[in-house]
This record gives structure tokens, sequence and C-alpha cells, in this order.
């Protein structure tokens, strides 16, 4: 029974009921919300966020941060641009791309786990340096000839349905990085770190080893994201997904991961994903601008972890009246 | 030969006071390193190109960092007590819209009220920031992820009622003369800035309050059991970094003269870079205003060497981040080097 | 030295409790200014509660503290500080991005009229105490790159600067040099001429014979003397110390003790400790015995790869091996208990099943994938092998007691497998009932044919369980003796430097 009770009131069933409430308000809002090019709508704008937000959510728990997930969604995409505009064919274009978003997470990792630097200074440095070159690569010009069988990749979707397939690029991803963290052993090993990393190498786990593959992850699937990204929008441009990292972030907190790390499930996370894209789809139909659609994002992931605190506070002043009252 | 125990003495004293000189001179390399990083580029830069060493040239660079050096003390505040402001950008952007439209409604009103205005809702949100960090015990890093949208938004309501734009012949010139005017010959901004960074610097230095900021950020633990009253303390600096971005956004305003609600966005990475690059420990403790002064200023040399030079300003963002991650890393290896010859040096005395 | 004035701090009838472990068991304690009182008794005699209650930082559950005289109840370290009682803890807290003058005055700056630091008056101030001290330390220096010994005397100004009636030094020779020792004593005598009272808490006789003129004992938490210094001989300190009656508590059964399973030759680590020798064989429990800071967990770490030795060699059946990590540790069958378990033997917020396979991720998954029902499976069999009390293995350690805790770290590493199994202080801070209990899975352990290293402060267990015992002082080996030549005495004479 008390099983059933922790999971009844565990952050995740909280987000289930939010996402349901955010399903039912948008269907009331607006009669358009229900309609299959709106789920369509919804979800394809989303889902490079999506994607970048399932490696970070086992950064995060790891005990660790990659702020620079942008900028290489915006380097991969520009690199994808030059190489397809120069002549070469797409496969490589892509290709070469992803190799970047690998070796820009092998130099994060590298500078956090050999030289023990905190990734949150290291990943705003690339962050910065990233994004750079990329301005270096393409200046401020913009590639935007694209093939219609590259672009379909991003803004194409099932045959027969409204469903993208940049969803289903995120529904895999999203159920193999649930295995990994939920029931593979590096998972297991994620956690442990995340809560205590000196037991988790007294217990002979290569922390080191783990949070540079994690880093090289995140800069790969970053990669992926540019991919998608720069086929949805038929351009690739060096200021593609600035700002993104944060957006990425939030999301995952939202979802229920603890920043100090440990703590966090990815299914918490992919409800926050949907409910925030519910969120900016419902106030993009009521013609509300995007960008006051931030604040909503911006006091729903202060009020997630502040709403839990005041929540906490509150307990403990009520169980030291009843203390008090019960022992007088 | 006998030594006496004055000689004894006396010797011991040497030893102290050249030990004092070392020790005040460690805490002075990184200032000194950046000087010398700003020597090298001068000297660099006035063998490529003579113009780069003209006094309108440093009056330029000194201006285009004005604004971001009020930023940046108070970013340096926060981040001393182990705490960072990621929502500077947004203030910046929202007091700056904000005052630029109240004087564009109310064209005769007192400029000085518009300042106060604008400051006052800098004011307001850094306080707001305070109280969740401090009171509401949210980590400082996610209530200013939050805030940074929150307040951006905040500035698209207020535009979406209005015009997303402001422009310079919107506002009265008494407002725009802030950022034009000159002193003595030298633009007021920089003298503001200036002022701001002397002031702020001065008082870490000499109020014994100041000096608290720095054992917050040092040892959290030990400045709570000896009493330091962190709370209050680490929400000071928060309505500070936010008041101090409102005075920005007035001057920004003033500055750039059409404003729209998209102004300052991503200034945070550049605030962020001036002080990591000035040698304030993100970790809180160490750090100097005059530092984070010299980052920017280091930084803003080097944008304005890239102008001279022709290159592309497309290298800008990636010299600031090649420049974040130098900072760190040499950081790293210094401390870890003067600690293993610091040592030694001493284990031999 | 005579009394005939008041104490300056007077402890009636102290106890404290700390979950089901009484720490204090109602303990009478004075303190006269102008004397320095020096306190010993084994791990676990309850010195370093006593020293938190007069710092301020526990309230005892019972008794009553007199401090000058008055009656009072003290709620927090300031208050104790605001009452004149400093307390140099052996980690010293400080703010190590400042420098030293700056840890003595933080939050009371010396100002000068207008409010504003008066940085001069502070260099001066702090360069008089640090010369009163006759110490060559810089009052400019950054902490940071100070010795334990350096910060001691930091904290000492602080006391002094503060005006201290009561000087409280906890164990403060545990990592400092001869020289070291000699300086912070001419101090501590300086201060006793100017009529502070010294609590001089310690492990080592000889010091407290060098300056300390009144000594009190604790044994399991209780008073047992008080005299002057010169009324006694190490041999009585000794007994009073550990004097127990040995029962019968440890079953230790005779093993066969089989061939060398790992020898260590002349292992050094410059600085911790050196020219460490011995040989461990199957089915022996080698009792590695000592005071705290003798360099035990150090060798213990550098065996399971956390550390490296810089010295000397390690030999597992005769081979010669490099362990760089506690990964080749483990494929070289060693198993390390960890000294502290919260910190480095177990995730809290983890399932005691979690907990018990986290070192044997692969065993229990297929694929990479973690078997849930296998996993279980071995969390039950430990669990119930080794008696951990629980409401089943999905349950969070940290809501086991600290016994049932510690038990579900054995399990942890008896489920690697290992040849050589080190138990560092395995029964610290766990009741008498669950000792007994892991005594005899110790026992039964080494009876399979385990090869086992017993680090224990507590010399009943070492005498009990081991069948040679291998004394460290200072990273030295000091004595080794065999079970029948091992006495408590002995063992305790090695461990506090005297040889032979």
């Amino acid at each position: 029974m008390n099983r059933l009770k922790s999971l009844l009131i565990s952050w995740e069933a909280l987000l289930v009921v939010l996402l349901l409430i955010s399903i039912f308000i948008g269907s009331v809002a607006s009669p358009y919300f229900l309609s299959g090019f709106n789920f369509y709508a919804l979800t394809s704008n989303t889902m490079e966020i999506a994607i970048m937000a399932l490696p970070m959510t086992l950064i995060i728990i790891a005990g660790e941060i990659d702020l620079s997930v942008g900028s290489m969604l915006g380097l991969s995409s520009v690199v994808l641009g030059l190489l397809w505009e120069s002549g070469h064919p797409m496969w490589l274009a892509i290709a070469v791309a992803l190799l970047v978003g690998l070796a820009g997470g092998y130099l994060n990792g590298v500078l956090v786990t050999k030289l023990a630097l905190p990734s949150l200074v290291i990943t705003i440095g690339t962050l910065a340096l990233y994004r750079g070159l990329a301005f270096v690569v393409l200046g401020d010009q913009a590639v935007s000839d694209f093939p219609t069988s590259f672009t379909n990749l991003g803004f194409g979707s099932l045959p027969g349905t409204e469903i993208p397939w940049s969803l289903l690029i995120f529904a895999v991803l999203a159920v193999v990085f649930g295995i990994v963290l939920h029931i593979s052993r590096w998972g297991r090993q994620i956690y442990a770190m995340g809560n205590n990393k000196e037991a988790a190498r007294f217990s002979g786990i290569n922390v080191s080893r783990v949070k540079l593959v994690l880093f090289m992850l995140s800069g790969l699937i970053a990669a992926l994201a540019g991919v998608i990204f720069t086929a949805r929008l038929s351009s690739a441009r060096p200021d593609n997904a600035i700002g993104f990292e944060l957006y990425v972030v939030t999301v995952v907190l939202l979802g229920g991961v603890n920043i100090f790390g440990g703590r966090g499930s990815l299914l918490g996370v992919v409800l926050a994903i949907f409910i925030v894209a519910i969120v900016q789809n419902v106030l993009g139909l009521k013609n509300i601008s995007g960008d006051i659609q931030s604040l909503a994002i911006g006091l729903l992931l202060i009020m997630s972890v502040l709403g839990p605190n005041v929540a906490r506070r509150i307990q403990v002043v009520i169980a030291r009246r009843r203390l008090v009252a019960g022992s007088s | 030969m006998t030594t006496t125990s004055q000689d004894v003495e006396r010797a011991r004293q040497h030893e102290q006071v050249s030990q004092s000189r070392l020790y005040r001179l460690i805490n002075r390399v990184r200032e000194l390193g950046l000087l010398v990083v700003l020597l090298l580029i001068i000297l660099f830069m006035g063998i490529q190109a003579p113009r780069f060493l003209s006094i309108d040239n440093f009056e330029q660079i000194l201006l285009s960092i004005a604004i971001l050096v009020i930023v940046a003390v108070g970013e340096t505040l926060v981040v001393l007590t182990r705490n960072v402001d990621l929502s500077v950008g947004s203030m910046v952007g929202v007091t700056a819209f904000v005052t630029a439209y109240f004087f564009k409604q109310l064209p005769d009103v007192n400029l000085l009220l518009g300042i106060l205005l604008g400051c006052g809702l800098g004011l307001a949100l850094g306080i707001i920031n305070g109280l969740i960090v401090s009171y509401g015990r949210v980590p400082a890093i996610v209530a200013t992820l939050g805030t940074l949208y929150a307040y951006r938004g905040l500035v698209f309501v207020f535009a979406a009622n209005t015009t997303t734009q402001v422009n310079a012949s919107d506002v009265p010139s008494s407002y725009l003369a802030l950022a034009t005017t000159q002193i003595f010959g030298i633009p007021a901004l920089i003298l503001i800035a200036a002022a701001i960074a002397i002031i702020v610097g001065y008082y870490l230095h000499a109020s014994p309050t100041g000096r608290q900021l720095y054992a917050i950020g040092s040892n959290p633990e030990a400045a709570s059991i000896i009493g330091i009253r962190k709370d209050w303390l680490v929400f000071a600096t928060f309505a500070a970094s936010g008041l101090l971005c409102g005075l920005a956004g007035v001057l920004w305003g003033a500055r750039f003269a059409t404003v729209d609600a998209t102004d300052a966005t991503g200034l945070e990475l550049q605030v962020i870079a001036a002080v990591v690059v000035g040698g304030v420990n993100i970790f809180g403790g160490s750090g100097t205003i005059l530092g984070a002064v010299l980052g920017a200023v280091v930084l803003g040399t080097l944008q304005n060497a890239l102008n001279i030079l022709n290159i592309s300003q497309f290298w800008l963002q990636a010299i600031y981040g090649a420049a974040i991650l130098i900072a760190v890393i040499l950081d790293a290896f210094i401390t870890r080097w003067l600690q293993r010859t610091i040592l030694s040096r001493r284990k031999k005395a | 030295m005579t009394q005939p004035q008041d104490p300056i701090v007077a402890l009636n009838e102290i106890a404290k409790q700390f979950g089901g472990v009484q720490a204090l068991k109602g303990v009478d304690f004075s303190l006269f200014p102008g004397e320095v009182h020096a306190l010993v008794g084994e791990n676990g005699a309850g010195k370093s509660t006593l020293v938190k209650i007069l710092a301020g930082i526990y309230r005892p559950d019972a008794g009553v503290m007199k401090v000058g005289g008055e009656v009072v109840e003290l709620r927090s370290p300031t208050q104790a500080q605001n009452l004149g009682i400093a307390v140099v803890q052996q980690e010293p807290m400080m703010f190590p991005d400042l420098d030293v003058s700056e840890n003595v005055f933080m939050g009371r700056h010396p100002r000068d009229p207008f409010g504003r630091v008066d940085w001069k008056r502070m260099y001066r101030e702090v360069d008089q105490l640090l010369a009163s001290l006759d110490v060559s330390l810089s009052s400019h220096a950054p902490v940071q790159g100070l010795s334990v010994a350096e910060q001691q005397l930091v904290e000492i100004s602080k006391a002094l600067s503060l005006q201290a009636r009561v000087l409280v030094l906890d164990e403060p020779t545990a990592a400092l040099s001869a020289h070291e020792v000699d300086e912070l004593f001419a101090i501590v005598r300086q201060l006793r001429e100017r009529g502070v009272a010294i609590l001089f808490v310690s492990h080592r006789l000889e010091e407290v014979f060098m300056i300390a003129d009144r000594l009190t004992v604790f044994r399991d938490g209780a008073h047992i003397i008080t005299a002057p210094v010169s009324e006694m001989s190490t041999e009585e300190i000794i007994r009073h110390m550990v004097g127990r009656e040995l029962s019968n508590l440890f079953p230790k059964g005779t093993t066969e003790i089989g061939a060398v399973v790992l020898e260590v030759r002349h292992l050094t680590r410059p600085g911790v400790f050196s020219d460490v020798s011995f040989a461990l064989h199957q089915g022996e429990i080698l009792g590695l015995a000592g005071l705290v800071g003798a360099g035990r967990t150090e060798v213990a770490q550098v065996l399971f790869g956390i550390d490296h030795a810089e010295g000397g060699e390690i030999l597992l059946k005769g081979k010669k091996v490099h362990i760089r990590s506690p990964q080749q540790a483990m494929e070289y069958g060693i198993a390390y208990v960890p000294e502290d378990r919260h910190l480095h033997g177990l995730v809290m917020n983890f399932s005691i099943a979690a907990n018990v396979t986290l070192a044997i991720l692969n065993q229990v998954s297929r694929l990479g994938l973690v078997d849930p029902r296998r996993e279980r499976r071995i969390a039950g069999e430990y669990s119930s092998q080794l008696s951990v009390r629980s409401e089943g293995v999905e349950q969070l350690v940290n809501a086991l007691s600290g016994g049932n805790q510690q038990k579900v770290v054995l399990g942890k590493w008896l489920a690697t497998n290992p040849s050589v199994l080190i138990l560092d202080e395995p029964t610290r801070g766990i009741d008498v009932g669950a000792k007994a209990e892991v005594h005899r899975i110790i026992s039964d352990l080494a009876a399979k044919g385990l090869a086992i290293i017993l680090i224990s402060s507590e010399l009943p267990e070492v005498l009990a369980m081991a069948d040679r015992v291998v004394v460290l002082h200072e990273g030295r080996i000091t004595g080794t003796f065999s079970r029948s030549e091992a006495t408590q005495e002995r063992v305790m004479f090695a461990a506090t430097g005297q040889e032979g």
C-alpha cells in the first residue's frame, strides 16, 4: 500500500495530471487543438529539443551539465549545409556532421573528467566556442537548397498519418535511453555516481569513463538534432537554435530531475516535454506571441522547485506543531 | 660567532615580510596576467595597425564595454557568494524597453523619473531573484534560468499591448543625451561605469560586510556557524545585481536608441565570460571587481582588434569561448602549480 | 598545581545517546584555569562527544553544564564562543580563499572610525598574535596552502583574539611532525601561564606526559579516573583505558591457515606510511591495529587501488601486481569494506538490493540489462546470510540501523567473491548485538578460506578475532604479535609508539 501511495504522489504522477489538464485546456481553448494537423505541428516543433533532452537527463542525473548542446546543433547544421553546398553527397554530409558532434562532446568530456574542471563553466565556454565556429564556417549566409528526400526527414511524416518522422526518431531514442537509464547497468552506475561519487568510485565504477561517454553522446545527439532541424527548416544557418540549451535544461528540470544529480526519471522528462509542447502550442493557437510562452515556461520551472520546497516547509511546521501539541 | 636572539627575531621578521610580499603578489596574479595580455594585444596591434593606438579608439573600446561592466559588477557580487545570476540579460532587456517606452509615452517628464523607474524595476526583479534563491531555497542556477525566461516573457506581455519597438525619434533627446554627454571630454557612460566599478570594488575591500561575501562563497557552512547572515546577504547581492541591471538597461536604451523586446538577449554569456576571464572563481570566495573589469576590457579590446584587422566578426564568439576555456584551464593549472611550489617552499624553510 | 579556585567548566552527569548507542553515560568532568588537562581513551570512549558538547555542537540528553560558575545550556557554537570556549578541531574549518588574518577575524574585522575594515590594524594584531606564539607564519598567507599544523595555529590565534578562557584541542597532534608538536606545546605552555584552561584530547601518552598537568580516562562512555599526571604511569593509564573483561562475545573457531595469498613488501607512501611489510594467508585474519592516523586505512586504500604507493611492491599469489584502480583490485580478487559507510560504502538513496549488487552489476545483468529477479535473489541471499533486519531488499538503506547498514556493505563485497577481504573498522558505530553477529560472520568467512585483513581501533575486537596482529604507529610497523603473544597492553604500547 505504501508503494502505491508513493507512486501516486510522485512527481511523475503530478506530471501526468498536468499533461491531462493541459490537453483538456487545449481542447477547450481552441477547436483546432485536437486535429491531426495540430498534433503534427505541436510535436514537430519540439522534437529537436526533445531529443537533446534525453542525454541531458543522463548527464544531469550523473551530476554534471552540458550547456553547449544548442551551439552544437548550430555547428552541425552549418557543417551539413557547407558540405552539401560544396557538392558532397548527403550521406557524407550527415556523417561528418554527426562526427563533429561526437568530437565536440569528446572535448567537453575530456576537460571535465581528465582535467577535473567544472562542467558548468566548461560547457559555457564550449557553448560560445562551437557557436563561434559555426559563424566562422558559414558567416552570415545560409544554405537552403536541400533535396526533398532530406527535408522530408524533418517535416515529413509517416505516410498516411500526421506523425512526423522526427517523432518516431524521438520515440525510438526515448525508449533506448529509458532502457539505459532505468534498466541497464550503466543507468545504475549513473544514479550511483550522481548520488555519491565517492561510493561509486569505491565500488569499482569508472566514473570518468562513464561521464566521458555521456558527454560524447550528448554531442552526437545534438548533432542529430541539428540534422533534423536543418531538414525541417530547410535551412542551415549559424544562428540556428540559439538559446536551445536553456530550453533543454528547463524541460529536464521540469521533468523532476534534481539539478544536483542522483534523482529523476526519463518518463518525467518525456511528460514534461509534451506538457511544454502543448502549452506552447495552445498559446500559439491563441495567437499569443512565441516569447510570452517564455513567461509561462520560466514560471513553471521556478514553481517546479519552489513548490516542493514550500510544501516541505509547511509539512515540517505542521509536524512540529503536532509534536508540541501531542507532548503537552 | 653566536647569533643573538635579536638576530633570530630580525631574521624571522624579515622572513615574514618577504613572505607577505610574495603572498600579496600571488593574490594579484590574475590581474597582472590580464594586464600582460592586454599589453601584448596593444603591442601587436600597434605594429599591425597603428590606428588602433589612438585615443579615439581606446574611447571606443571603453564605450563598447561600459554597460557590460556595470552588469558584470553585479554578477561578480552574486558569483562571489557561490551563486550565479543567469537572468541579467533579461533584466537589462526589460528595463531598457520599459524605460524607453516610458520616455516615449511621456516625453516631457523629468529625466530623473525615468531613470529611477528603470533602476527601480531592475531592483524589483533582483529582489524577486533573491527571494526565490535565499528564502525559497531554489538553487540559483535553476531560479535565474527560470527568471531569464519569465522576465523576457514579461517584456513581451508588455510589448504586445503596445508596439514592439521604440525608435530614436520617439524618445526625448535628453534621454539619448545620457549616452553621448561628455564630462571633461570623457563620455559620461564610461565615467558612470568607472564610478560604479570603483565604488563597489572599494566596498568589497573596505567593508566588513563585503568581506563576509567572500566568506560565504569560500565556506558557506563555516560562514553560517560563525554567525554571518548568509540568507540576507545572498538576497542582497541578487537585489544589487538587479539594481545594476536596471541602471544598465536605462543606459542601454539611451545608447542604442532603437529598442525592442529582444534587446540584450544573450548578454549573460558575455557577462559570465568577462567575470570568468577576469579571475572570479565560479565557485565563489575569490575574485575582484578589478579583475572582472579587466576581463571585460580584454574581451572588448579583442573585439575591437578583430574589427580593425578586418577579421570577420564571426570569429568573435569563438574567441569568447576559447577565452573562457583557456582562462579556466590556466586557472586550474596555476592553482595546482602554486600549491605545489608554495608547499615545497615552506617545507624548505 | 593546587586548585583553590573554582573550575572554569564543570560538567555533571552529562549523558548523550546516538540512536541506541550510549556515547556518554553520566560523566562528571571539570576544567580549571591555568591547567593542561588531558582526556584519553580509546576510539568510541566518548572523547569526541564531550568535545562537541563543549563546543555547543551537540546538546546533552541529561546533566548540567556550568561555565564560569553559572549554569548554561549551549545551543550553538556561537554561544560557546561567546562564553569563551574555543575548540580546535582535528580538521579546522577554514575559509580557504582568504588569508590567515581574515580567517582569524572574519565577522569581527577591526574597524577604523569610518566603519571601514582597518587592514593595517588587523595584520598588525595578527602579526602580534603570531609573534606571541613564536610562530613564523605570515599574516598574509593564503589559508589554502597551509598545512594542518598551520591551520591549527590560525584557529589558536583566533581563540586568543576571542579572549578564550577555555581552549579545547581535539587530537591536535595527529597530523603534525615532531617539530611541529614541539612548537605547539610551547604555545600551550604559554597559554597555561596566561591562565587559559586547556583540554588536550589525545591518544598519545608520551605527549600527555610531556604537557599535561592532570589527566582523565574515559572508557565506553564512562568516566574512569581523574588524577595528576605525575601520579600515573603509562601501564596504569593503559590499564584504565582498556581494563575490561574480555568476555566470550566473539566465538572465533580455529581455522587451518593456508598458503600465502597476499604479500606486501616495503610499501611506502612518503608522508603517509613507510616500509610496511606483511604476508596474508588463506583462512587467516590479520589484525591491523593502531591509533587513528597511524596509516592503516591508507595502506588498505593502496591495496585497493584508490591511491598508489611510491615504493615497495605488492604480490598476489607470488606474482607482482600493479593495482591502479578499484576495478583492477576487484579483478585481482581484493575487496575493501570502507571505514565510512556513508561516504564510501553505500549509496544512501538506493535500496538494499541496489547497494548489494553495485559492485557486481555485470553479474546480475544479461546483455547489459539488470535482471531484477537475479538482483533480488542475490541480495536476498546475502541479506539472510548476514541476518540483515529489514522490510525486504527493496527497502532504502538509509532507513536501516547502523548495524544493518554495515551488513549490507559487507554483503556487497562478499558478493564479489573475493580472495582477500579488507575490513576497515567494520563494527564502528553499531550496537553490541550487531557487533557480535558481524564477528561471527567474519569468523565463518575465515573458516571458508577467505584471507582477511581486519583494521580496527578496538582492542578487544582485534585480540579476539585476529590470528596475528600487526601494529602501526605513524606509518611504521611497531609490533607484530601472534595470537598468543598479543595482549591489550602490548598492543596499546606498540600503538602509542613505545617499542618492545
